[in-house]
């Protein structure tokens, strides 16, 4: 069982610089081909200051740092047994190339259903760009299936 | 197709339908290094057995990301102000999935007027893999 101590820990924050190239290659990944995520001049055009960083690209910032998997071995959470269960964003102001943001998470619950069968980690993680401004708060759910 | 607005969305209205090619190991390897999730289930098929797995399977995030995409071929991104995703299934290899979304809600959220769609990822077998639901602020 995952030790209830850990509610309210608060993991290391991770800091990824949103690189162009970075962008063009997850549009590629996840087959967008509208040029807004790939051409600057089109993003431009549609009033964003550089290339857009899509809905679901900020998830990366922590698996890029090693933060979420640092998380997980933390909580002696077997990568191997771990399934995605739910991921929420909120967004509050764009994130575009050329941005840093840091992302910090804190485990906010933890629980089982099923008799211990399935254990549950909820994380809520605050993401702030180089102005200090919170430009989108993310809550994941990571199901332990034993 | 022109930008919706508030006036000219109606509840039950339907979002332009989305539909990925066939799932294989190649977009996977793709969306591990794309996304920084490397875990191995994704794409080394010993690990994945190990863990219990027939196979590779897909990332949630990379579903999650063609609902995403769903979103913002129909409005803008800059209007998107949430979206939340309920992973129902595993997406494996040979899926072929079909991303939908319906307006069920016009309101006014933080001073702007939104509407709430549920979005939805089923196979080509009319399993759910991803339920979910986004906020979009219409002008």
């Amino acid at each position: 069982m995952i030790d209830k101590k850990w509610i309210g820990h608060e993991a290391a924050s991770s800091t990824l610089t949103v690189e162009r190239g970075r962008l063009k290659f997850f549009a590629k990944a996840i087959g967008e081909t509208n040029p807004v995520y790939s051409d600057e001049a089109a993003a431009q055009a549609a009033g964003y200051a550089d290339l857009p960083a899509p809905p679901t690209f900020l998830f990366a910032a922590e698996l890029d740092s090693g933060a979420m998997f640092a998380l997980l071995d933390q909580l002696e959470i077997p990568l191997s047994k771990v399934l995605h269960g739910e991921e929420g964003f909120e967004y509050l102001a764009p994130v575009v190339a050329g941005d840093t943001v840091t992302v910090t998470t804190r485990v906010k619950d933890i629980y089982d259903k099923r008799g211990g069968a399935l254990e549950f980690l909820e994380t809520e993680s605050v993401v702030i760009n180089q102005d200090g401004a919170t430009v989108a708060k993310i809550r994941n759910t990571t199901v332990l299936r034993h | 197709m022109p930008a919706p607005t508030f006036d000219s969305i109606s509840i039950g209205d339907s979002l332009p339908q989305l539909t990925l090619p066939t799932v294989n190991r190649t977009m996977l390897a793709l969306f591990a290094g794309a996304s920084g999730d490397h875990n191995p289930a994704h794409i080394d098929l010993d690990e994945a057995r190990a863990a219990g797995m027939p196979d590779v399977f897909a990332h949630g995030m990379l579903g999650m990301a063609w609902l995403g995409r769903l979103l913002t071929n129909w409005a803008p991104q800059a209007q998107l102000r949430k979206f939340d995703a309920r992973f129902a299934g595993i997406i494996h290899l040979g899926n072929q999935i079909l991303c939908t979304g319906k307006v069920v809600e016009k309101l006014e959220h933080n001073g702007e007027r939104c509407v709430r769609v549920e979005i939805s990822s089923m196979n080509q077998f009319g399993q759910l893999k991803i339920a979910g639901t986004a906020l979009v602020a219409l002008s």
